[in-house]
Protein backbone atom coordinates (compact mmCIF):
# COMPACT_ATOMS: atom_id res chain seq x y z
CA UNK A 1 0.00 0.00 0.00
CA UNK A 2 2.61 2.22 0.83
CA UNK A 3 4.93 1.16 -1.76
CA UNK A 4 1.73 2.10 -4.23
CA UNK A 5 1.24 5.71 -2.47
CA UNK A 6 5.10 6.29 -3.44
CA UNK A 7 4.47 5.33 -6.71
CA UNK A 8 1.57 7.72 -7.31
CA UNK A 9 3.07 10.62 -5.33
CA UNK A 10 6.45 10.11 -7.74
CA UNK A 11 4.31 10.11 -10.68
CA UNK A 12 2.61 13.27 -9.89
CA UNK A 13 6.34 14.57 -8.91
CA UNK A 14 7.54 13.35 -12.06
CA UNK A 15 5.06 15.05 -14.47
CA UNK A 16 6.48 19.22 -15.24
CA UNK A 17 3.12 20.37 -14.71
CA UNK A 18 2.91 19.70 -11.40
CA UNK A 19 5.63 22.61 -11.07
CA UNK A 20 3.78 24.96 -12.49
CA UNK A 21 1.09 25.49 -9.91
CA UNK A 22 3.83 25.56 -7.37
CA UNK A 23 5.51 28.35 -10.35
CA UNK A 24 2.38 30.04 -10.07
CA UNK A 25 1.89 30.34 -6.84
CA UNK A 26 5.43 32.01 -6.30
CA UNK A 27 4.75 34.44 -9.20
CA UNK A 28 1.36 35.73 -7.69
CA UNK A 29 2.76 35.79 -3.72
CA UNK A 30 5.94 37.64 -5.09
CA UNK A 31 3.77 40.09 -7.05
CA UNK A 32 1.67 41.15 -4.68
CA UNK A 33 4.46 41.42 -2.33
CA UNK A 34 6.39 43.83 -4.44
CA UNK A 35 3.26 45.46 -5.50
CA UNK A 36 2.84 45.95 -1.71
CA UNK A 37 5.59 47.04 -0.91
CA UNK A 38 6.47 49.71 -3.21
CA UNK A 39 2.22 50.72 -3.30
CA UNK A 40 0.88 49.12 -0.18
CA UNK A 41 0.51 52.88 1.13
CA UNK A 42 -2.55 53.64 -1.26
CA UNK A 43 -3.43 50.54 -1.44
CA UNK A 44 -4.38 50.35 2.22
CA UNK A 45 -5.68 53.89 1.77
CA UNK A 46 -8.58 52.58 -0.69
CA UNK A 47 -8.99 49.92 2.05
CA UNK A 48 -9.24 52.56 4.76
CA UNK A 49 -11.43 55.08 2.54
CA UNK A 50 -14.64 53.53 4.69
CA UNK A 51 -13.36 55.06 8.20
CA UNK A 52 -11.34 57.62 6.94
CA UNK A 53 -14.04 60.40 7.61
CA UNK A 54 -13.72 58.97 11.39
CA UNK A 55 -10.23 57.98 11.79
CA UNK A 56 -6.77 58.72 11.55
CA UNK A 57 -4.24 55.38 10.67
CA UNK A 58 -0.93 55.33 9.41
CA UNK A 59 -1.15 52.92 6.72
CA UNK A 60 2.12 51.68 7.71
CA UNK A 61 0.82 50.51 10.96
CA UNK A 62 -1.28 48.30 8.72
CA UNK A 63 1.09 47.12 6.20
CA UNK A 64 3.00 44.48 7.71
CA UNK A 65 3.59 40.40 7.38
CA UNK A 66 0.10 39.52 8.75
CA UNK A 67 -1.91 41.69 6.57
CA UNK A 68 -0.03 41.08 3.65
CA UNK A 69 -0.81 37.18 4.14
CA UNK A 70 -4.05 37.65 4.90
CA UNK A 71 -4.27 39.72 1.77
CA UNK A 72 -2.59 36.75 -0.14
CA UNK A 73 -5.41 34.28 1.04
CA UNK A 74 -7.76 36.44 0.28
CA UNK A 75 -6.68 36.55 -3.56
CA UNK A 76 -5.10 33.26 -3.92
CA UNK A 77 -7.79 30.76 -2.27
CA UNK A 78 -10.33 31.76 -4.93
CA UNK A 79 -8.10 30.38 -7.08
CA UNK A 80 -5.69 27.73 -5.79
CA UNK A 81 -8.65 25.19 -6.50
CA UNK A 82 -7.93 25.45 -10.35
CA UNK A 83 -4.22 24.32 -9.59
CA UNK A 84 -5.57 21.66 -7.36
CA UNK A 85 -7.70 20.49 -10.38
CA UNK A 86 -4.72 20.59 -12.30
CA UNK A 87 -3.27 16.99 -10.48
CA UNK A 88 -6.60 15.72 -8.98
CA UNK A 89 -8.44 15.82 -12.37
CA UNK A 90 -5.49 14.06 -14.25
CA UNK A 91 -5.03 11.15 -11.08
CA UNK A 92 -7.45 8.18 -13.07
CA UNK A 93 -8.28 10.04 -16.88
CA UNK A 94 -4.36 10.87 -17.29
CA UNK A 95 -3.84 6.64 -16.58
CA UNK A 96 -6.93 6.09 -19.13
CA UNK A 97 -5.66 8.36 -21.63
CA UNK A 98 -2.32 7.12 -21.91
CA UNK A 99 -3.38 3.51 -21.98
CA UNK A 100 -1.42 2.69 -18.52
CA UNK A 101 -5.22 1.88 -16.64
CA UNK A 102 -5.32 -1.08 -17.61
CA UNK A 103 -2.47 -2.09 -16.07
CA UNK A 104 -2.88 -0.65 -13.45
CA UNK A 105 -5.98 -2.01 -12.57
CA UNK A 106 -4.55 -5.58 -13.76
CA UNK A 107 -2.37 -5.68 -10.11
CA UNK A 108 -3.04 -7.29 -7.37
CA UNK A 109 -4.81 -4.64 -5.78
CA UNK A 110 -8.70 -3.77 -5.37
CA UNK A 111 -9.65 -1.05 -7.37
CA UNK A 112 -11.49 0.64 -4.32
CA UNK A 113 -7.70 0.75 -2.35
CA UNK A 114 -6.13 1.66 -6.09
CA UNK A 115 -8.62 4.87 -5.71
CA UNK A 116 -7.94 5.67 -2.02
CA UNK A 117 -3.97 5.67 -3.00
CA UNK A 118 -4.65 7.64 -5.90
CA UNK A 119 -7.07 10.21 -3.92
CA UNK A 120 -4.25 9.65 -0.88
CA UNK A 121 -1.63 11.09 -3.54
CA UNK A 122 -3.61 14.20 -4.84
CA UNK A 123 -4.42 14.88 -1.02
CA UNK A 124 -0.69 14.97 -0.30
CA UNK A 125 0.46 17.51 -3.59
CA UNK A 126 -2.55 19.56 -2.10
CA UNK A 127 -1.01 19.87 1.55
CA UNK A 128 2.19 20.53 -0.42
CA UNK A 129 1.21 23.51 -2.16
CA UNK A 130 -0.63 24.75 0.69
CA UNK A 131 2.18 24.24 2.50
CA UNK A 132 4.18 26.06 0.03
CA UNK A 133 1.78 29.09 -0.28
CA UNK A 134 1.52 29.65 3.97
CA UNK A 135 5.69 29.37 3.39
CA UNK A 136 5.93 32.74 1.10
CA UNK A 137 2.67 34.19 1.98
CA UNK A 138 2.74 34.14 6.14
CA UNK A 139 6.58 33.19 6.71
CA UNK A 140 8.01 35.55 3.84
CA UNK A 141 5.87 38.25 4.11
CA UNK A 142 6.64 38.43 8.04
CA UNK A 143 10.43 38.53 7.37
CA UNK A 144 10.25 41.44 4.48
CA UNK A 145 7.27 43.47 6.63
CA UNK A 146 7.37 42.48 10.25
CA UNK A 147 4.43 41.82 12.54
CA UNK A 148 2.17 43.96 14.07
CA UNK A 149 -1.40 43.90 15.24
CA UNK A 150 -3.96 42.87 12.24
CA UNK A 151 -6.67 44.96 10.63
CA UNK A 152 -9.50 42.82 8.81
CA UNK A 153 -11.39 45.00 6.73
CA UNK A 154 -14.74 43.26 6.62
CA UNK A 155 -17.85 44.64 4.97
CA UNK A 156 -19.96 45.92 7.72
CA UNK A 157 -17.10 46.38 10.44
CA UNK A 158 -13.29 46.19 10.96
CA UNK A 159 -11.48 43.76 13.23
CA UNK A 160 -7.81 44.50 14.60
CA UNK A 161 -6.37 41.73 16.27
CA UNK A 162 -3.73 41.93 18.70
CA UNK A 163 -0.06 40.52 17.28
CA UNK A 164 0.31 38.09 20.13
CA UNK A 165 -3.14 36.68 18.82
CA UNK A 166 -2.89 36.66 15.21
CA UNK A 167 -0.24 33.72 14.63
CA UNK A 168 -2.97 30.49 15.75
CA UNK A 169 -5.13 32.04 13.76
CA UNK A 170 -3.19 31.53 10.24
CA UNK A 171 -2.69 27.38 12.02
CA UNK A 172 -6.46 27.14 11.83
CA UNK A 173 -7.01 29.33 8.74
CA UNK A 174 -4.69 27.09 6.47
CA UNK A 175 -5.85 23.85 8.58
CA UNK A 176 -9.38 25.10 7.27
CA UNK A 177 -7.96 26.32 3.79
CA UNK A 178 -6.83 22.03 3.33
CA UNK A 179 -10.11 20.77 4.12
CA UNK A 180 -11.24 23.09 1.50
CA UNK A 181 -8.65 22.18 -0.98
CA UNK A 182 -9.22 18.70 -0.37
CA UNK A 183 -12.73 18.89 -1.14
CA UNK A 184 -11.70 20.48 -4.38
CA UNK A 185 -9.13 17.47 -5.21
CA UNK A 186 -12.38 14.80 -4.20
CA UNK A 187 -14.15 16.92 -7.00
CA UNK A 188 -11.76 17.09 -9.36
CA UNK A 189 -10.55 13.78 -8.68
CA UNK A 190 -14.48 12.38 -9.11
CA UNK A 191 -14.55 13.84 -12.38
CA UNK A 192 -11.27 12.25 -13.49
CA UNK A 193 -12.79 9.00 -12.77
CA UNK A 194 -15.55 9.64 -15.64
CA UNK A 195 -13.34 10.55 -18.36
CA UNK A 196 -11.20 9.09 -20.27
CA UNK A 197 -8.71 12.37 -20.72
CA UNK A 198 -7.49 15.22 -18.60
CA UNK A 199 -8.58 18.34 -20.29
CA UNK A 200 -12.18 17.64 -19.14
CA UNK A 201 -12.14 16.73 -14.95
CA UNK A 202 -9.62 20.12 -15.07
CA UNK A 203 -12.13 22.24 -17.05
CA UNK A 204 -15.23 20.59 -15.84
CA UNK A 205 -13.52 21.59 -12.09
CA UNK A 206 -12.74 25.36 -13.24
CA UNK A 207 -15.82 25.93 -14.25
CA UNK A 208 -17.82 24.85 -11.27
CA UNK A 209 -15.50 26.10 -9.34
CA UNK A 210 -16.12 29.61 -11.17
CA UNK A 211 -19.97 29.24 -11.41
CA UNK A 212 -20.32 28.76 -7.62
CA UNK A 213 -17.97 31.80 -7.21
CA UNK A 214 -20.02 33.70 -8.83
CA UNK A 215 -22.66 32.84 -7.07
CA UNK A 216 -21.48 33.00 -3.93
CA UNK A 217 -20.17 36.74 -4.65
CA UNK A 218 -23.36 38.00 -5.92
CA UNK A 219 -25.58 39.85 -3.66
CA UNK A 220 -28.94 38.65 -5.06
CA UNK A 221 -31.35 37.81 -2.36
CA UNK A 222 -32.81 35.08 -3.66
CA UNK A 223 -29.77 33.03 -4.24
CA UNK A 224 -28.97 34.29 -0.47
CA UNK A 225 -31.78 32.62 0.57
CA UNK A 226 -31.94 29.02 -1.70
CA UNK A 227 -28.51 28.17 -3.29
CA UNK A 228 -25.99 30.10 -1.54
CA UNK A 229 -25.88 27.82 1.62
CA UNK A 230 -25.45 25.22 -0.36
CA UNK A 231 -22.35 25.58 -2.07
CA UNK A 232 -18.73 24.90 -1.02
CA UNK A 233 -17.76 27.67 -1.89
CA UNK A 234 -19.62 29.91 0.29
CA UNK A 235 -18.01 27.28 3.04
CA UNK A 236 -14.83 27.73 1.66
CA UNK A 237 -14.21 31.30 2.69
CA UNK A 238 -14.86 29.38 6.41
CA UNK A 239 -11.00 30.20 6.99
CA UNK A 240 -11.49 33.78 7.36
CA UNK A 241 -14.51 33.16 10.54
CA UNK A 242 -10.99 32.41 12.57
CA UNK A 243 -10.17 36.32 11.86
CA UNK A 244 -13.97 37.05 12.45
CA UNK A 245 -13.30 37.80 16.51
CA UNK A 246 -15.88 38.50 19.54
CA UNK A 247 -15.98 42.30 20.75
CA UNK A 248 -17.01 43.91 24.21
CA UNK A 249 -17.79 47.46 24.05
CA UNK A 250 -15.68 47.82 20.56
CA UNK A 251 -13.05 46.06 22.38
CA UNK A 252 -11.73 42.72 20.92
CA UNK A 253 -11.47 39.76 22.92
CA UNK A 254 -8.33 38.08 22.58
CA UNK A 255 -8.12 34.24 21.54
CA UNK A 256 -12.38 34.67 20.75
CA UNK A 257 -13.83 33.76 17.53
CA UNK A 258 -17.36 35.21 16.77
CA UNK A 259 -19.07 31.98 15.46
CA UNK A 260 -16.91 29.14 15.49
CA UNK A 261 -19.93 26.97 15.02
CA UNK A 262 -20.99 28.41 12.10
CA UNK A 263 -16.78 27.08 10.91
CA UNK A 264 -17.29 24.21 12.32
CA UNK A 265 -20.65 23.77 10.25
CA UNK A 266 -19.00 24.60 7.33
CA UNK A 267 -15.60 22.38 7.71
CA UNK A 268 -18.33 19.45 8.29
CA UNK A 269 -20.40 20.66 5.22
CA UNK A 270 -17.13 20.81 2.97
CA UNK A 271 -16.02 17.05 4.42
CA UNK A 272 -19.22 15.81 3.63
CA UNK A 273 -19.05 16.73 0.03
CA UNK A 274 -15.45 15.56 -0.24
CA UNK A 275 -16.61 12.42 1.10
CA UNK A 276 -19.51 12.36 -1.06
CA UNK A 277 -17.11 12.79 -4.36
CA UNK A 278 -14.98 10.28 -3.19
CA UNK A 279 -17.88 8.07 -2.55
CA UNK A 280 -19.40 8.43 -5.95
CA UNK A 281 -16.14 8.07 -7.58
CA UNK A 282 -15.17 4.52 -6.09
CA UNK A 283 -18.84 3.16 -6.79
CA UNK A 284 -18.43 4.67 -10.19
CA UNK A 285 -14.54 2.89 -10.40
CA UNK A 286 -15.33 -0.43 -9.14
CA UNK A 287 -18.19 -1.03 -12.11
CA UNK A 288 -15.96 1.13 -14.61
CA UNK A 289 -15.37 -0.92 -17.96
CA UNK A 290 -11.46 -0.40 -18.63
CA UNK A 291 -11.25 -2.56 -21.98
CA UNK A 292 -13.01 -0.12 -24.38
CA UNK B 1 1.52 90.37 55.69
CA UNK B 2 -1.07 90.74 57.08
CA UNK B 3 -2.62 93.88 54.51
CA UNK B 4 -2.60 90.60 52.40
CA UNK B 5 -4.37 88.27 54.63
CA UNK B 6 -7.06 91.26 54.48
CA UNK B 7 -7.27 91.22 51.03
CA UNK B 8 -7.58 87.53 50.03
CA UNK B 9 -10.30 87.19 52.71
CA UNK B 10 -12.34 90.01 51.39
CA UNK B 11 -11.78 89.16 47.90
CA UNK B 12 -12.27 85.04 48.58
CA UNK B 13 -16.52 85.31 48.38
CA UNK B 14 -15.76 86.99 45.15
CA UNK B 15 -13.46 84.19 43.71
CA UNK B 16 -16.06 81.45 45.23
CA UNK B 17 -19.64 82.94 43.40
CA UNK B 18 -20.43 85.93 40.81
CA UNK B 19 -16.92 85.92 38.51
CA UNK B 20 -17.34 87.15 35.15
CA UNK B 21 -17.08 84.38 32.71
CA UNK B 22 -13.77 86.15 31.22
CA UNK B 23 -12.17 86.10 35.04
CA UNK B 24 -13.35 82.57 35.31
CA UNK B 25 -11.85 81.66 32.28
CA UNK B 26 -8.66 83.81 32.98
CA UNK B 27 -8.20 81.83 36.25
CA UNK B 28 -8.73 78.24 34.18
CA UNK B 29 -6.42 79.36 31.96
CA UNK B 30 -4.14 80.71 34.59
CA UNK B 31 -3.88 76.87 36.02
CA UNK B 32 -3.80 75.34 32.35
CA UNK B 33 -0.39 77.38 31.76
CA UNK B 34 1.36 75.80 34.36
CA UNK B 35 2.00 73.04 31.89
CA UNK B 36 4.17 73.92 29.14
CA UNK B 37 4.51 70.21 28.15
CA UNK B 38 3.80 66.93 29.39
CA UNK B 39 4.40 63.26 27.89
CA UNK B 40 1.55 61.03 29.85
CA UNK B 41 1.39 56.90 29.47
CA UNK B 42 -2.04 55.47 29.83
CA UNK B 43 -4.52 52.97 27.72
CA UNK B 44 -7.24 53.95 25.28
CA UNK B 45 -10.14 52.28 25.26
CA UNK B 46 -12.30 52.59 21.35
CA UNK B 47 -15.84 52.16 21.50
CA UNK B 48 -16.96 52.56 17.86
CA UNK B 49 -19.59 50.56 16.46
CA UNK B 50 -18.00 49.38 13.64
CA UNK B 51 -14.48 48.51 14.84
CA UNK B 52 -13.69 45.69 17.35
CA UNK B 53 -10.22 46.58 18.02
CA UNK B 54 -7.54 45.85 21.23
CA UNK B 55 -7.07 48.22 24.33
CA UNK B 56 -4.02 50.30 23.53
CA UNK B 57 -1.03 51.77 25.52
CA UNK B 58 -0.49 55.42 24.47
CA UNK B 59 1.69 57.69 25.31
CA UNK B 60 0.06 61.25 24.70
CA UNK B 61 2.39 64.42 23.54
CA UNK B 62 1.81 67.81 24.52
CA UNK B 63 3.80 71.04 24.09
CA UNK B 64 2.33 74.75 23.84
CA UNK B 65 0.58 76.14 22.39
CA UNK B 66 -1.45 73.40 20.60
CA UNK B 67 0.96 70.46 19.55
CA UNK B 68 -0.79 66.98 20.43
CA UNK B 69 0.08 63.22 19.51
CA UNK B 70 -1.22 60.14 20.69
CA UNK B 71 0.69 57.33 19.62
CA UNK B 72 0.35 53.64 20.35
CA UNK B 73 3.23 51.83 21.64
CA UNK B 74 2.36 48.53 20.19
CA UNK B 75 -0.39 47.68 17.24
CA UNK B 76 -2.39 49.74 15.02
CA UNK B 77 -2.55 53.78 16.08
CA UNK B 78 -6.45 53.96 15.76
CA UNK B 79 -6.94 57.89 16.39
CA UNK B 80 -10.64 59.69 16.16
CA UNK B 81 -10.44 62.91 13.99
CA UNK B 82 -10.29 65.67 16.50
CA UNK B 83 -8.67 64.02 18.79
CA UNK B 84 -6.64 67.43 19.12
CA UNK B 85 -9.76 68.61 21.38
CA UNK B 86 -8.75 66.48 23.81
CA UNK B 87 -6.55 69.10 25.14
CA UNK B 88 -8.01 72.32 26.53
CA UNK B 89 -6.02 74.18 25.53
CA UNK B 90 -6.98 73.69 22.08
CA UNK B 91 -10.28 74.76 22.75
CA UNK B 92 -10.15 78.20 23.76
CA UNK B 93 -6.90 79.14 22.47
CA UNK B 94 -7.30 82.94 22.74
CA UNK B 95 -9.95 84.91 24.59
CA UNK B 96 -10.14 87.93 22.43
CA UNK B 97 -10.61 84.88 19.43
CA UNK B 98 -14.07 84.19 21.03
CA UNK B 99 -17.57 85.99 22.29
CA UNK B 100 -18.30 84.86 25.58
CA UNK B 101 -22.06 83.80 26.66
CA UNK B 102 -22.69 83.24 30.30
CA UNK B 103 -25.37 80.35 30.70
CA UNK B 104 -25.54 80.55 34.38
CA UNK B 105 -25.25 76.65 36.19
CA UNK B 106 -26.18 73.44 35.35
CA UNK B 107 -29.08 72.11 37.23
CA UNK B 108 -27.64 68.89 39.65
CA UNK B 109 -23.63 69.69 38.76
CA UNK B 110 -23.98 73.22 39.81
CA UNK B 111 -21.07 73.39 37.07
CA UNK B 112 -20.79 77.03 35.22
CA UNK B 113 -21.33 76.77 31.92
CA UNK B 114 -19.78 79.12 29.19
CA UNK B 115 -20.45 79.29 25.36
CA UNK B 116 -17.25 80.66 23.50
CA UNK B 117 -18.38 82.02 20.09
CA UNK B 118 -15.40 82.16 17.53
CA UNK B 119 -15.12 85.26 15.78
CA UNK B 120 -13.82 84.19 12.74
CA UNK B 121 -16.49 83.26 10.15
CA UNK B 122 -14.19 80.63 8.71
CA UNK B 123 -12.96 79.19 11.87
CA UNK B 124 -13.48 75.10 11.80
CA UNK B 125 -14.99 75.02 15.26
CA UNK B 126 -18.93 77.01 15.26
CA UNK B 127 -19.45 76.60 19.30
CA UNK B 128 -17.63 75.51 22.02
CA UNK B 129 -19.26 74.79 25.39
CA UNK B 130 -17.45 74.42 28.49
CA UNK B 131 -18.66 73.17 31.72
CA UNK B 132 -16.56 74.75 34.92
CA UNK B 133 -15.81 73.98 38.14
CA UNK B 134 -16.12 77.12 39.44
CA UNK B 135 -14.19 76.27 43.17
CA UNK B 136 -11.05 74.50 41.35
CA UNK B 137 -11.36 76.51 38.10
CA UNK B 138 -11.36 73.21 35.96
CA UNK B 139 -12.87 72.43 33.07
CA UNK B 140 -14.95 69.29 33.60
CA UNK B 141 -16.81 69.04 30.54
CA UNK B 142 -16.87 70.37 26.84
CA UNK B 143 -18.62 70.31 24.01
CA UNK B 144 -17.11 71.63 20.82
CA UNK B 145 -19.55 71.65 17.57
CA UNK B 146 -17.30 71.96 14.29
CA UNK B 147 -18.55 73.17 10.56
CA UNK B 148 -17.47 69.33 8.73
CA UNK B 149 -16.63 66.85 11.53
CA UNK B 150 -20.11 67.14 13.60
CA UNK B 151 -19.80 67.95 17.58
CA UNK B 152 -16.96 66.76 19.86
CA UNK B 153 -17.71 66.04 23.71
CA UNK B 154 -14.74 65.65 26.18
CA UNK B 155 -15.34 65.11 29.66
CA UNK B 156 -12.47 64.90 32.34
CA UNK B 157 -12.06 63.11 35.73
CA UNK B 158 -8.98 64.45 38.00
CA UNK B 159 -6.88 62.83 40.59
CA UNK B 160 -3.06 63.25 41.32
CA UNK B 161 -2.46 66.02 38.54
CA UNK B 162 -5.48 68.03 39.42
CA UNK B 163 -2.97 71.22 40.27
CA UNK B 164 -1.72 71.19 36.83
CA UNK B 165 -5.62 70.95 35.48
CA UNK B 166 -4.35 67.55 33.45
CA UNK B 167 -7.18 64.55 33.63
CA UNK B 168 -6.65 61.22 34.26
CA UNK B 169 -9.40 60.33 32.57
CA UNK B 170 -11.04 61.55 29.74
CA UNK B 171 -14.15 60.48 27.87
CA UNK B 172 -13.79 62.00 23.92
CA UNK B 173 -16.91 61.68 22.22
CA UNK B 174 -17.68 61.91 18.76
CA UNK B 175 -19.69 61.71 15.28
CA UNK B 176 -18.69 58.56 13.20
CA UNK B 177 -19.49 58.35 9.72
CA UNK B 178 -20.96 55.37 7.79
CA UNK B 179 -18.27 52.55 7.04
CA UNK B 180 -18.88 50.02 4.46
CA UNK B 181 -16.18 47.99 2.35
CA UNK B 182 -17.40 46.65 -1.03
CA UNK B 183 -17.86 42.52 -0.78
CA UNK B 184 -15.74 42.43 -3.97
CA UNK B 185 -13.03 43.64 -1.83
CA UNK B 186 -13.60 41.96 1.45
CA UNK B 187 -14.96 38.49 0.10
CA UNK B 188 -16.55 38.02 3.04
CA UNK B 189 -17.67 35.23 5.33
CA UNK B 190 -20.98 34.44 6.08
CA UNK B 191 -20.91 32.97 9.44
CA UNK B 192 -24.26 33.91 9.94
CA UNK B 193 -24.20 37.40 11.97
CA UNK B 194 -24.26 39.52 8.69
CA UNK B 195 -28.05 39.67 8.43
CA UNK B 196 -27.76 41.10 12.06
CA UNK B 197 -24.60 43.27 11.67
CA UNK B 198 -26.33 44.97 8.51
CA UNK B 199 -29.75 45.70 10.87
CA UNK B 200 -27.32 46.75 13.09
CA UNK B 201 -25.51 48.97 10.91
CA UNK B 202 -28.31 50.73 9.19
CA UNK B 203 -29.59 51.74 12.36
CA UNK B 204 -26.77 53.60 14.23
CA UNK B 205 -25.79 55.57 11.41
CA UNK B 206 -24.12 58.56 12.50
CA UNK B 207 -23.72 57.42 15.79
CA UNK B 208 -21.78 58.45 18.62
CA UNK B 209 -18.08 56.32 19.14
CA UNK B 210 -16.04 56.98 22.28
CA UNK B 211 -12.71 57.21 23.26
CA UNK B 212 -11.38 56.03 26.30
CA UNK B 213 -8.15 57.28 27.82
CA UNK B 214 -7.06 56.28 31.47
CA UNK B 215 -3.83 57.93 31.97
CA UNK B 216 -1.36 56.70 34.65
CA UNK B 217 1.35 58.94 34.84
CA UNK B 218 2.32 62.64 33.41
CA UNK B 219 6.02 63.97 33.07
CA UNK B 220 5.13 67.42 33.58
CA UNK B 221 7.10 70.71 32.13
CA UNK B 222 10.63 68.15 31.27
CA UNK B 223 10.81 68.97 27.80
CA UNK B 224 9.75 67.25 24.70
CA UNK B 225 10.92 67.63 21.67
CA UNK B 226 9.37 68.50 18.05
CA UNK B 227 10.42 65.67 16.50
CA UNK B 228 7.28 63.86 18.38
CA UNK B 229 4.79 65.74 16.74
CA UNK B 230 6.22 65.17 13.25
Amino acid sequence: MLRLLQLEIYKIFKRPRTYISFAVITLIILLIQIGLKFGGKEYVGMIMSGMSGTFEIPPGDILNGYFICFFCLTMLLIHVPILVALIAGDMVSGEANMGTLRILVSKPVSRTRLLLVKFTASVFYTLLLLLWMALLSLIVSMLVFGTNSLFVPRELEANIISESDVLWRYFAAFGFAAVAMIMVAAMAFMFSVFADNSIGPIVGTVCVIIVFTILTQMQIPFYDETIKPYLFTTHMLGWKGFFYVKGIEGTTVDGSVENISSIVKSALILVGYAALFLLIAVWYFRKKNILT
Amino acid sequence: MWKFGIVFILSFPAVVKGQSPEELLRQVRLKLEKVNDYEASGKMKTNVVFIKTPIASVRVYYKKPNKLRINNESGISLIPKGAMNINVNNIFPDNAAFDIIDVGKENGTGLRIIKLLPRNDTAEVVLSTLYIDEQQFLIKKTKTTTKDNGTYELEMFYGKYIAYGLADKIIFSFNTKDYKLPKGVTFDYDDGNTKGKQQEADKVKNRKGKVEITYSSYIINKGVPDSVFR
